[in-house]
């Protein structure tokens, strides 16, 4: 399929030049890095740019490094670079996990993590990891840098507190001082590539409390906050799991398409949810699936 | 649109074109450089019937824009024979017959490529998992992935 819109292609090779071309075309200018969504979205005439701005030629946008406790993720970061990592699997194992459920191998060679946040799509499989790890998301324009906590990120389907005079950076999270594991759980219609008909990731502390994220149940990436309080400070129990089941249906507003049916959905969040705990908590203790293998079962 | 002058290396020969920003990496390789090993199905991203090489790693080519290739290195089926398991996986799902019609070939082989490359000794999972974004619709899959064990255990 060709792509019909008529635009200029630059590749800056300094920030500088980068950030003057967004605060001049602003919603006019689109970014590339991986191109996985964008080129969709061109061919299929959701995106309409004047310019498409190649940022893979701005070195501070690559590599992720670990500094103290805070990995810094450059918005040039493939899900492939990740998945290649021991440090990122032995440090950021939930991460890790995660990004092994990304579409394909063909894709994750060029998608990028700040790409999957930036399309911010209900299903990103990036988001519930970033989410309960507290993440954060750097963003530049020629007005300046911010940090975006990535509670905040996500504005809607499809939309997020981006500037148009703005590019992601980076993305950066901090490793939890406390012991933990986690696990991330994703639902799709089978093995091999989907997106996500619903995801939870959980990080459970060796001191009894949990953090808890959703995609693909609500119109966008978020924490279950009141799943959480009800069960922090606890340890698991089929009483206490129950109780919570309860508790995240008043967190998920899923719907009805494609891939599955809302109640399909509601009853898949409650069945998830008691073993994503159950796997982060054996992860804990040394036990459960290996990360990275197939957990949903 | 302005043009955009292109040089990269296509299956170990230089290659240097004039791009319009809109084309993409498929239908350039297919409609002006006469490399018809990858194809186009669902085009967009899905099927892996389009696969090559950039620089090493598997691609979508119907993903990427054609201007994104200036500097890199690109390996179609055409070019990869010289790879150390490129022909050795052919020879097997020859022997197996693991494709009957053949369009998703092509991906399947350079997704089996890349994994060998990188992974010499996969587990059934690690070879589902790799061939994941190829979609075949004719074999159910079991004569691909036993025809890349077998490579793989070099039977």
């Amino acid at each position: 399929m060709p792509i019909t819109t008529e635009f200029e292609y630059v590749k800056p090779r300094d920030m500088d030049e980068a950030l003057h071309v967004f605060s001049l075309y602003r919603e006019k200018a689109r970014a590339l890095a991986g191109g996985t969504d964008l080129v969709v979205h061109l061919k299929e005439n959701l995106a309409r740019p004047e310019v498409v701005v190649d940022i893979k030629a701005l070195e501070e946008l690559a590599g992720f490094t670990l500094k103290g406790d805070v990995m810094h993720i450059g918005a040039l970061v493939t899900f492939a670079d990740l998945i290649d990592s021991p440090l990122v699997k032995a440090k950021f194992p939930l991460l890790w996990e995660a990004s092994l459920t990304v579409a394909s191998v063909g894709v994750r060679n060029r998608a990028t993590v700040a790409g999957n946040i930036c399309s911010a799509v209900p299903s990103a499989d990036s988001a519930p990891v970033l989410a309960v790890y507290d993440a954060e998301v750097l963003t530049r324009s020629i007005r300046g840098e911010r940090r975006v906590a990535i509670a905040e990120w996500f504005a809607g389907p499809k939309k997020t507190v981006l500037a148009p005079d703005e590019i992601v950076t980076a993305v950066e999270m901090k490793l939890p001082a406390k012991k933990h594991a986690g696990c991330y759980m994703k639902l799709s219609r089978y093995e091999g590539e989907d997106l996500a008909q619903g995801g939870i990731a959980a990080l459970a502390f060796a001191d009894n409390t949990y953090r808890l994220a959703v995609c693909a149940l609500g119109p966008k990436p978020a924490r279950c906050p009141k799943t959480e309080a009800v069960l922090n400070g606890n340890k698991l129990s089929d009483k206490l799991v129950a109780r919570a089941k309860e508790t995240i249906l008043q967190e998920v507003s899923p719907i009805s398409d494609i891939r599955s049916s809302r109640e399909y959905r509601l009853h898949m969040t409650q069945v998830m949810l008691g073993r994503v705990l159950e796997k982060a908590v054996a992860r804990l203790f040394g036990k459960g699936p290996k990360y990275g293998t197939e957990n949903i079962a | 649109m302005k043009m955009h002058r292109i040089n990269f290396s296509l299956n170990g020969e230089k290659v240097a074109l004039d791009v319009e920003p809109s084309d993409v990496l498929l239908d350039v390789l297919r409609g002006r450089l006469g490399i018809k090993s990858p194809k186009v199905g669902c085009d967009r991203g899905d099927c892996g019937t389009c696969t090559v090489l950039l620089n090493g790693k598997t691609i979508r080519s119907c993903l990427a824009l054609a201007v994104e290739a200036d500097g890199t290195e690109i390996v179609t089926l055409e070019g990869a024979g010289s790879r150390k398991w490129t022909q050795k996986l052919q020879k097997k799902f020859h022997e197996k017959n693991s494709f009957q019609c053949g369009f998703c070939a092509p991906g399947v082989i350079l997704s089996a490529t890349e994994l060998l490359e990188k992974n010499a000794k996969p587990t059934t999972h690690d070879i589902k998992e790799a061939i994941a974004g190829n979609l075949c619709r004719c074999t159910g899959y079991e004569p691909i992935v036993a025809a890349i064990e077998e490579t793989a255990k070099g039977k």
